[in-house]
């Protein structure tokens, strides 16, 4: 190999990359709290089978799984402002990710829902709780439990795909790669470098939803 | 006997493997006559210079160029279509020999490439409707930008504007163009060419030009240590500029006629 690595054009971009680090971890953050937020919503909506709710949740899911990000993206960018609804780069990012994870963590959770036992939920009833008591403590509480490591990987996969904002001049990590790689012509050590911050970024996201899970789930005690 | 095929079937896949490394060797122009074909990087969705026409071939100013030197060469042409961020990674990782790709010369690239002598006149400036009124650099204060990353102008318009001017830095040049034409940016910074290719499309804000922020003509991008191509892909320009040849590329794809000064 005859490439010689010089990271050292990188050094003057440091606040660029931050930065982008700073957008990314903003992105993921808003868009796995409001993405989760719309797929327990979902979710909930598609299992109790209401007739012309969940309907609306199925076509919206299998409208959203069956496109590429990038493309729903660009509807929300460049598509929308023809109807007069013009949002800036951070705020189609965001919406793009909680629409994108929406309709991923509503099948998701769904799964978990559907893994309650009839049972459980009976004996639930029996006990004279009524739905909502019934809907957070004995089922959706147990079937997050069930899919949080399946939801975990969906908000990495969420966060890893952020890079596509690039696209829509979001200046997020990828866009400073980009950015980056544009005034130095440094394309592997660039690169490189990114590739790295973006899996420390995804292994710290990892170990922290595990501790989030682990808080959320344990066995508590009612006295 | 089957230590010849063996080393016989070695040296072709070192000659697919590593054409880098013969380039270094024995010179560019050595290597394209032995190849009989000349690789050529040209833009893919930049209108006129490069973009696909509708029998899906390459077809613009830049591939009349390629196709020009490469016929004075004697050679056949291969046109590689790339997108403007990577087409000198394409040039320094020796996937073509040239970039005939409107590509602009600063001393940036200078740094990493080699460029021939002027074959298309080029200017760039920033670009917006009739009812923003903006005459310089100073005036981009507080309004949004549209630009091409990595573009001369991204870098020009980086240095010149106020620092309360928000650039907004595309992908590609359709990325600048729909922005502007959907009204995420005020303005753009862009070549002529783009922005009479907008104007042809009638949208409802016409991109009239504001102010220049440079006169860019177009080179040929070579890789470094090649005089003897350079010196012949000079020669070559300067042969098609004096025999009306580039006049006419010119005037097919620009409409203008080549300025005296280029």
């Amino acid at each position: 190999m005859a490439y010689k690595f010089d990271f050292s054009t990188i050094l003057p971009y440091w606040d660029m990359l931050l930065h982008g680090i700073v957008l990314t971890t903003e992105l993921t953050v808003i868009g796995a709290v409001f993405g989760v937020a719309l797929g327990t919503l979902g979710a909930w909506a598609r299992s109790a089978k209401t007739p012309v709710i969940s309907p609306i949740v199925g076509i919206y899911v299998e409208l959203i799984r069956n496109t590429p990000f990038l493309v729903q993206l660009f509807f929300i960018f460049f598509g929308l402002p023809a109807l007069g609804v013009r949002m800036g780069e951070f705020e189609a990012a965001v919406l793009a990710m909680v629409v994108n994870l929406g309709a991923y963590s509503t099948e998701i959770i769904r799964a978990g829902i559907q893994s309650i036992p009839r049972g459980q939920i009976e004996a639930a009833a029996s006990l004279a709780m009524n739905r909502v008591q019934i809907f957070r403590y004995v089922v959706i509480l147990p079937a997050l439990k069930k899919i949080w490591p399946a939801l975990s990987s969906q908000i990495v996969i969420v966060m890893l795909g952020s890079s596509v904002c690039s696209q829509i001049a979001a200046e997020e990590l990828t866009f400073a790669a980009n950015y980056i790689q544009s005034r130095n012509f440094r394309a592997f050590e660039v690169y490189f470098v990114v590739a790295g911050l973006y899996l420390v970024m995804s292994i710290v996201l990892r170990w922290l939803l595990k501790k989030i899970g682990n808080r959320m789930f344990e066995r508590r005690r009612h006295v | 006997m089957h230590k010849k095929i063996k080393s016989a079937i070695v040296a072709m896949a070192m000659a697919v493997v590593l054409p880098g490394a013969a380039t270094a060797a024995d010179g560019a122009l050595k290597s394209i006559a032995d190849a009989g074909v000349l690789k050529v990087a040209v833009p893919q969705d930049f209108p006129p210079f490069g973009s696909v026409g509708a029998d899906m071939t390459a077809q613009g100013y830049d591939v009349d160029m390629a196709a020009l030197i490469a016929n004075d060469l004697g050679v056949a042409v291969e046109i590689v279509p790339v997108a403007s961020t990577n087409r000198i990674p394409y040039l320094t990782t020796g996937k073509v020999d040239l970039v005939i790709s409107s590509l602009g010369k600063n001393a940036e690239r200078e740094a990493v490439i080699d460029f021939s002598d002027a074959y298309a006149p080029f200017f760039n400036g920033v670009f917006g409707p009739a009812d923003i009124e903006v005459s310089d650099a100073a005036g981009l204060s507080g309004k949004t930008v549209g630009v091409t990353r990595g573009s001369i102008e991204d870098l020009e318009l980086t240095k010149i504007a106020p620092a309360d001017a928000d650039i907004k830095r595309y992908e590609d040049n359709n990325g600048t163009i729909s922005a502007f034409l959907s009204g995420q940016v005020d303005l753009v910074a862009t070549g002529n060419v783009v922005a009479a290719a907008i104007i042809e499309r009638n949208p409802p804000k016409k991109p009239e030009p504001k102010f220049l922020i440079k006169n860019s003509p177009c080179y040929v991008g070579l890789n470094k240590e090649e005089p003897a191509f350079q010196a012949k892909v000079n020669e070559i320009i300067a042969v098609a500029k004096t025999d009306g040849r580039l006049e006419a590329i010119s005037q097919k794809w620009l409409g203008i006629s080549l300025p005296a000064d280029l």
